[in-house]
């Protein structure tokens, strides 16, 4: 694989790291204007309510309150998937947290001395937060509007293939049941949105969302503005793992307020708003079965899945799209089947939180890769490598998996781990090692008409080469690697290339950022316009150098001609050449790049993107025996990036992922009590520490993707996939029982250590010995 | 009440009403926004300043209490005259910055706890950085930052 790139490849520092270091940067709740008012939402204090009436009487007569809005005084349209959602609750609270009011004032201090004066009335309904009783013929009904049944707003279902006769075909069938929590994002950073109309009624609202360009629709499409006259601008946004997506209804609450008021309205979620009133990651409960016939080649799949997701349809309804692909495309395993339900309950609704529907489904999937393996008297990984995915293979649901380093991945972390010598041999001192693998998209994730993003590059007279990308930075490092590719494909020092991305007047169309996609998309979209940018430029220095533009090479800004040694030019010349003289240009280019992929059809089926990313991990564990306590003493992760753009913002990517998922496997959790969560702040939720974070050693496996920029897959969510599943597998090896859920809590392990949780095998490869009979 | 602190090195002689906390002070009287706010209950550790030589979560920290503190927030951590101290680069070259959100008060805590003489060692940095959340690096860059500075300023 080539490796004489300037750029591209190497350990560079974040381009924005220095302003985070010292300070400087200035992120939504830094931002400050004239006449800024502060809002405040008044939010169902109950799980499912019946709102009778609404008092602002008293709010309104408060000095230095400016708005107090409801349902009854503004107008406002559904929103969400089925539109069965509303800013402000019109009829009815459907978990706690649901905004029923609102205020804009002065002050903070002010703003809730206002929401204290609002009066509700709730005549109060039966709540469930239970999925099955959800399902259940009788259950309080959570949308009496929506025409639908038992509760179910939607069902994915999908099969190939004859079930029953692979079930016949099969030596070993393993099954079992694997749940998954609720969970939170959790950004050190929480919600916060700004907007304002300036004089002449246009709309700006500062939002540290990543899908502007959808928000920017939804905004109009909920409160009847006109689209094209709404600003969307992203400030850096401190963190969001995918609780950014979704546009929430604070965000329509603050243009309400500000269109109200008159004056721009800041609205900041606290900490426990953030937990309670923005989107969290859905229990998802399956029920799967995998056969394999007696060599250990994977016969079918089923999975019977519901989906927990709460009381609205957010992008959280769509997680099982991606879980959908793990049952049915992780590994070469044929027949499968999957119907799934998502469910409303009274609770906070699911968003899409990175790895969306995956590390729940690959919990399950994985656990019992290794039952099956246990039962079959194989080595797991043995198993793994046998059933792996291959360059070539088009999986049930049409993924067309074309660069794929599974089997490296798998090989990798398995030689680093020590798992041959150690695997099943540390059970003395309670000590397993455990692993999983997963497939994920890698190169976009078509999941609207469009999967592209737009790119533009200007060239100015100093040589600066501003790369204006229809994406955006969450902290992920994008940012420095578009930069990167950009430098590389150009042909210019990194140093004169900056990226503005922040604003929906300036750049162009993108989907957002989400599926593991800007990499990959936004860099062949930035990769495009610099090629144009490099032609143009080249062709201006072909006139200086009175040689052809196609003999003449770029890099670190010399434009020279190969063997002679004299002609060179420096980059910036060439441009200033075409500039300064009558009829002059300047270099402005542009590109558009929509990844080569179908949307998936009424059947599931369709190459949703343009490549996959593999990835594996180890984890080793100690199980404390008389607490049940799981410390995580190693994590060897192995993931296939296609190519590295920057090795360290990939490692941090992977780093940051796995620690993510170590706190999902081991502690993070929001319990529901009577509809409520008892303790929505940091202290309690189980977010993992600098104690609690493993060392993690991480393989980087280059497969060049074809067309990815360079290579390039994508890696954001690759890293929080794994460790439930691979945890799991270590506390199988440890202590001889499964966790069927997770975060495998202390006393929850105990529990099953006592009762003796085991696999339950359907069908097994020879006769069992029957217990009773001995 | 009025009171008189340092700051990054200058007087400050601020009305503040004693309930007020140091983070509200710094954030809005004195428009000092490097310093974040991640919860308000001082868990995330966002907020960390130095006060007398001591890491303090300033969302939890009354100005009534500090009249004639010595303070220091992450513009002041560089000292006078530089942009970054040792510190401040070794989280630029290791990667240990993501989102950035965390990452003044990171920046913070970690100097206070080299100041206090931690011993390089991943193990001890990581005790002492135990009370600042991070979101986004699962923390390892973080450490390995520290440590090669720890280890650096032994020299």
């Amino acid at each position: 694989m080539r490796s004489d790139y300037a750029v591209v490849g190497k350990r560079i520092p974040k381009l924005d790291a220095p302003d985070k270091v010292t300070g400087r940067t200035v992120y939504a709740d830094d931002l400050k204007m004239s006449g800024l008012l502060t809002g405040a939402i008044k939010r169902s204090p109950h799980p499912h309510a019946r709102i009778l009436s609404v008092d602002v009487s008293a709010a309104e007569a408060l000095p230095g309150v400016y708005a107090v809005i409801h349902a009854g005084n503004v107008t406002q349209r559904p929103f969400g998937f089925g539109h069965d959602n509303i800013p402000l609750k019109d009829r009815v609270a459907r978990c706690v947290g649901d905004e029923v009011a609102a205020v804009a004032a002065v002050d903070a201090a002010t703003a809730q001395r206002a929401l204290d004066l609002i009066r509700v009335d709730y005549e109060l309904l039966p709540a469930v937060d239970d999925p099955f009783e959800a399902l259940q013929p009788g259950a309080p009904r959570i949308h009496d509007e929506l025409d639908i049944e038992g509760n179910v707003s939607m069902e994915w279902n999908f099969q190939t293939g004859d079930l029953a006769e692979a079930e016949q075909r099969s030596a070993v069938i393993v099954s079992g049941s694997y749940s998954s929590p609720q969970a939170a994002p959790a950004p050190i950073e929480t919600h916060v949105v700004i907007a304002g109309f300036d004089a002449d009624g246009d709309l700006e609202v500062i939002s540290p969302v990543h899908m502007v360009f959808m928000y920017r629709k939804e905004l109009a499409d909920c409160l009847g503005l006109d689209w094209r006259r709404i600003t969307v601008r992203q400030p850096p946004v401190g963190g969001s793992f995918g609780g950014k997506i979704d546009i929430d209804a604070h965000d329509f609450i603050a243009v309400m307020l500000a269109r109200a008021a008159r004056r721009p309205v800041k609205l900041a979620m606290s900490r426990e708003e953030e937990f309670t009133g923005t989107r969290t990651r859905q229990p998802i409960h399956f029920r799967l079965r995998t056969g394999a016939a007696a060599d250990g080649t994977l016969l079918f799949r089923h999975a019977e899945v519901v989906s927990d997701n709460g009381a609205y349809n957010a992008w959280g309804s769509h997680a099982l799209l991606v879980a959908m692909n793990t049952v049915t495309s992780m590994y070469r395993v044929g027949t499968s089947r999957l119907a799934a339900k998502v469910v409303y309950t009274n609770k906070n609704y699911g968003g899409s939180v990175r790895g969306f529907g995956n590390p729940q489904a690959t919990f399950a999937v994985e656990q019992q890769m290794e039952e099956l393996a246990d039962v079959l008297g194989m080595d797991p990984m043995d198993l793994r490598l046998k059933n792996a995915n291959r360059p070539g293979d088009v999986t049930p649901q049409g993924l067309e998996i074309t660069s794929c380093g599974l089997s490296e991945c798998l090989e990798t972390v398995r030689r680093k781990s020590g798992w041959d010598q150690r695997r099943g041999r540390m059970r003395r001192q309670h000590r397993g090692l455990g692993a999983a693998a997963y497939v994920h998209v890698g190169g976009g994730a078509r999941i609207y008409g469009s999967d592209g993003c737009g790119a533009m590059i200007k060239i100015d007279d100093s040589g600066r080469v501003a790369l204006i990308s229809g994406s955006s930075e969450l902290g992920q490092g994008s940012e420095t690697a578009l930069a990167m590719i950009v430098a590389e494909t150009l042909g210019v020092p990194l140093e004169a290339v900056s990226v503005s991305h922040d604003d929906t007047d300036v750049k162009p169309w993108d989907v957002g950022v989400h599926a593991s996609r800007t990499t990959f998309v936004a860099g062949n979209a930035a990769r495009m316009a610099a090629a144009k940018a490099r032609d143009e430029l080249l062709e201006g220095a072909a006139e200086v150098l009175d040689r052809p533009a196609r003999s003449l090479t770029i890099r670190d800004g010399v434009i020279s001609v190969p063997g002679e040694p004299t002609a060179t030019l420096r980059y910036e010349k060439a441009v200033r050449r075409r500039l300064l003289r009558e009829g002059s240009s300047i270099i402005m280019t542009s590109a558009f790049y929509d990844p080569p992929t179908q949307r998936q059809d009424e059947n599931y089926v369709g190459n949703i993107s343009a490549s996959y990313g593999f990835g594996a991990h180890v984890a080793e564990i100690e199980v404390d025996p008389d607490t049940g306590m799981v410390r995580v003493l190693g994590l060897w992760a192995a993931h296939d990036v296609g190519r590295a753009i920057n090795p360290m913002s990939c490692e941090g990517q992977i780093e940051g992922g796995a620690v993510m998922g170590v706190g999902l496997a081991l502690s993070e959790e929001l319990p529901v009590e009577d509809g409520r969560f008892p303790a929505p702040n940091l202290h309690d939720y189980g977010m993992p520490t600098t104690m609690d974070a493993p060392p993690i050693d991480v393989t980087l496996i280059e497969t060049a993707d074809e067309l990815g920029p360079f290579g390039a897959k994508g890696i954001g969510e690759g890293g929080i996939i794994l460790p439930p599943a691979a945890i799991a597998n270590a506390v199988a090896d440890a202590v001889g029982v499964r966790p069927r859920s997770y975060p495998i809590r202390p006393w929850k392990l105990r529990r099953w250590i006592e009762t003796g949780e085991r696999s339950h095998v359907d069908k097994h490869p020879h006769p069992v010995p029957d217990e009773n009979a001995r | 009440m009025r009171i008189s602190i340092t700051v990054n090195g200058d007087p400050v002689v601020q009305p503040v009403d004693p309930s007020d906390t140091l983070l509200s002070v710094l954030r809005e009287q004195l428009h000092l926004i490097g310093t974040k706010w991640g919860c308000l209950t001082g868990d995330c550790g966002a907020c960390t300043v130095i006060v007398d030589g001591r890491s303090v979560v300033s969302c939890l920290q009354t100005v009534g209490q500090i009249d004639g503190a010595d303070i220091t927030t992450i513009e002041g951590i560089a000292g006078r005259g530089r942009m970054m101290n040792d510190l401040q680069e070794a989280f630029v070259t290791h990667g240990a910055a993501q989102c950035g959100f965390c990452t003044p008060g990171m920046v913070v805590a970690a100097e206070q706890l080299l100041r206090d003489g931690v011993e390089p060692d991943g193990a001890a940095i990581r005790e002492g950085l135990a009370g600042n959340l991070c979101r986004c690096t699962g923390y390892s860059k973080i450490i390995d930052a520290v440590l090669s500075v720890a280890l650096a300023r032994m020299e």
